[in-house]
């Protein structure tokens, strides 16, 4: 319905609207292609991503194409193109190329092969990692920048307290203690809901209006989360969580993921407070839409730019932390091969064979490199500053 | 101005008292405990597990455990499960050589990231400033375990210097001069490698800050005064633009602790990183949880101290 009135407005000869020449979607492809590192930086990540995918499938399974497990010990420490000695080497553990493109590493294991594997890993762990931490990141923005000036009242904030309490307490197994609280505090929340709702055309009484005065903004409490959440030294956080949970890849991008939302959270919530004002968001709730289509659909979109720009770079850092994590011995379980753990592997040899520092290092060097340029070009591209004068 | 420091300060000791919650639930609802560390130990009978758990209060409750972590932190009766030794001696020990590392990658990072950004911003787009551009995107990507080892590489094999640890061990009876100077090539790499990633992200803020201020009226109005350029750049623009970098010297304090581990665990350092790595590994929960609270003040400590900056070099805020 909405549809035709626009229709039918649109018709009328008041005054032809002046539409932009190029959709924005063109416009943002003509700026990105002439900033050529971003450029370079996305076709890298475009390469990445395939050698990644084919990775995973060629080590895939218990007869993969390559192999990364055949120990030679024979063949150890092989550099990079040689090739191996037929006459020793039983017939399947001949890499598959004929040579060994990146050498062999202490145990005679191919390097490539294990390079492919361990691409994978880099990835989903910069990608997990970084979805988790946008997801709380917009979340949790979103909520303090549109409800912000909404406040929890004092009832609300005693209840909350009464629950939280019980559930720490519950999770530090003080079982019934902490059960008896979580469950007075939820009822207590239920109760002070429904007693406003019937009270509120009646005059309040001395006490209930203490307990319904305003206490303290949503807003005010995510941002001093946030501040709580950047005090810990975000590396040490994450070393100590990992070093504590049994080893796994999972773990590690939750762990990165939960530890660094804290940046997305004020771009998000800087940006929501901007836009809340702004006409569409006004006619949009004039039209009746709900709060959180309002959200979803209108706002969010309009506030993603900083936030993929934070995400193209939070992805190169997720993957210096997952590999550094892996140079540490704390990452993926030893059988699996990683970026990191492959050149922790050769650290011990890095006079005799540095290409087991170098092709790794190298790989990442590259990987972080395309993500953190591919970023600064989308920056650029999406600075609306920028676009206005070129 | 004394009114926000008191309001900033209790709002910091609140956030001071969740973070040290957060950080002992961290570390003791991890799964596995510490008197199991070493299970196969045939000297680690039950009885002395128990007498462990007693000696630590690892038998009471949580909370009481949280009360008894930090009693005995504040009056510095903590110790250190794997020694018996004094936590906050054992981190005083540590923080001494953390700070020697720490000054000399600061100093090389303020030193050299302000030429090079300047310089970057003076000659906008052209080839000196598109080669530091992408010199800084390199650096900040480049891992820094590689990036060491390329460092320690090139160094041995081409000056034959010892690298690793703090000081070349069993260098005896040696003249002055000669212990200065391994003392020096032992403190170089790390402090070059510490002060990379410093330098890269700080020389590109130099760059766009003196561009922002580059681009004002009263530049413009300096040039047409027919100022010679170096005063229009080093006299009006370089010190407006200079404002924000005061409130820095509160921010880089967290560093101390943060960003040396990798750093510190490859070239065998003894400081505050690596001492934490080795207490996570060993699970000596005073240790990490008295690290953790000392890198938690520090960050609480530098944003204080930068707002205060701010405030006295700033006329225009006033909070």
């Amino acid at each position: 319905m909405i549809r035709t009135e626009m229709e039918t407005f649109r018709k009328e000869p008041i005054e032809k609207p002046l539409a932009p020449r190029e959709s924005r979607r063109r416009e943002f492809w003509r700026l990105f292609r002439k900033n050529q590192l971003a450029f370079v930086g996305l076709l890298i990540f475009v390469i990445f991503f395939f050698t990644a995918l084919v990775g995973l499938v060629m080590t895939w399974g218990s007869k993969p194409v390559f192999d990364p497990a055949i120990v030679r010990l024979e063949e150890k420490l092989r550099p990079p193109l040689s090739s191996p000695n037929h006459e020793t080497l039983a017939p399947e553990a001949i890499p598959r190329l004929g040579i060994y493109l990146f050498g062999t590493d202490d145990l005679g294991r191919d390097v490539f092969a294990r390079m492919m594997q361990g691409a994978w890993v880099s990835l989903t762990v910069g990608f997990v990692a970084v979805g988790i931490s946008v997801l709380i990141g917009i979340i949790l923005g979103g909520i303090s920048g549109y409800y912000g000036q909404k406040t929890a009242t004092a009832d609300q904030v005693i209840a909350s307290a009464i629950g939280i309490a019980g559930a720490i307490l519950l999770v530090a197994r003080v079982a019934t203690l902490g059960a008896f609280l979580l469950i007075a505090g939820g009822f207590f929340f239920v109760l002070s809901q429904g007693l406003k709702r019937k009270v509120r055309t009646r005059a309040k009484a001395g006490w209930t209006r203490i307990l319904s005065t305003p206490a303290v903004s949503i807003d005010a409490l995510i941002m001093r989360f946030v501040d709580i959440m950047l005090c810990f030294p975000s590396f040490f956080l994450i070393l100590t969580v990992v070093a504590l949970l049994p080893p796994s890849i999972y773990n590690i991008m939750i762990v990165i993921g939960l530890t660094s939302w804290m940046g997305t959270t004020r771009f998000v919530r800087a940006e929501f407070l901007s836009l809340r004002d702004q006409d569409f968001v006004t006619a949009a709730r004039a039209l009746g839409i709900g709060n959180w289509r309002i959200i979803f659909r209108h706002m969010v979109p309009n506030a993603i730019a900083p936030v993929l720009v934070s995400a193209t770079i939070g992805i190169a850092s997720a993957i210096l932390t997952e590999s550094a994590l892996s140079f540490l011995g704390l990452g993926v379980p030893p059988p699996h091969a990683t970026w990191g753990n492959i050149l922790s592997d050769g650290k011990n040899y890095i006079f005799d064979a540095p290409w087991l520092t170098f092709v790794p290092g190298i790989a990442i060097l590259i990987v972080v490199l395309s993500f953190n340029l591919f970023g600064e070009g989308l920056r650029d591209v999406l600075n609306p500053r920028l676009r206005e004068r070129s | 101005m004394l009114s926000f420091m008191a309001r900033s300060a209790v709002q910091k000791i609140i956030t001071l008292f969740f973070v040290s919650v957060i950080s002992f639930l961290v570390v003791y609802l991890a799964p596995g405990k510490p008197s199991q560390v070493d299970p196969l130990n045939p000297k680690f009978t039950p009885e002395m597990v128990e007498r462990f758990r007693k000696q630590f209060h690892l038998d009471e409750p949580l909370y009481a455990q949280y009360v008894y972590f930090f009693q005995d932190f504040f009056t510095g009766k903590s110790v250190s499960w794997k020694d018996n030794e004094p936590v906050l001696k054992k981190i005083w020990d540590r923080f001494k050589n953390s700070l020697l590392l720490f000054v000399v990658g600061t100093l090389l990072t303020w030193t050299l990231s302000f030429p090079i950004g300047i310089r970057s911003a003076l000659f906008r787009g052209g080839a000196y400033d598109r080669s530091m551009t992408f010199l800084a995107y390199f650096l900040i990507s480049i891992p820094g375990f590689f990036f060491a080892y390329i460092l320690i590489i090139l160094v041995v094999e081409g000056l034959h210097v010892p690298v690793i640890g703090m000081e070349t061990f069993g260098l005896g009876d040696v003249p002055w001069y000669r212990q200065g100077m391994d003392r020096i090539w032992h403190l170089l790499l790390p402090s070059v490698l510490g002060a990379t990633g410093g330098i890269a992200i700080l020389s590109r803020y130099v760059r766009s800050q003196m561009l922002e201020v580059e681009s004002q009226d009263y530049i413009r109005t300096a040039r047409a005064k027919g100022l010679p350029e170096e005063r229009v750049h080093y006299k009006h623009a370089l010190r407006n633009a200079l404002l924000p970098f005061v409130t820095m010297f509160g921010l880089v304090l967290p560093g101390l602790i943060g960003g040396s581990v990798i750093i510190e665990y490859i070239f065998s350092w003894p400081g505050m990183g690596r001492m934490a790595y080795e207490a996570i590994l060993a699970r000596d929960y005073p240790i990490i949880l008295a690290e953790n609270f000392i890198a938690a003040v520090l960050v609480l400590v530098g944003t204080f101290v930068s707002d205060v900056l701010y405030m006295i070099v700033d006329p225009r805020i006033r909070l």
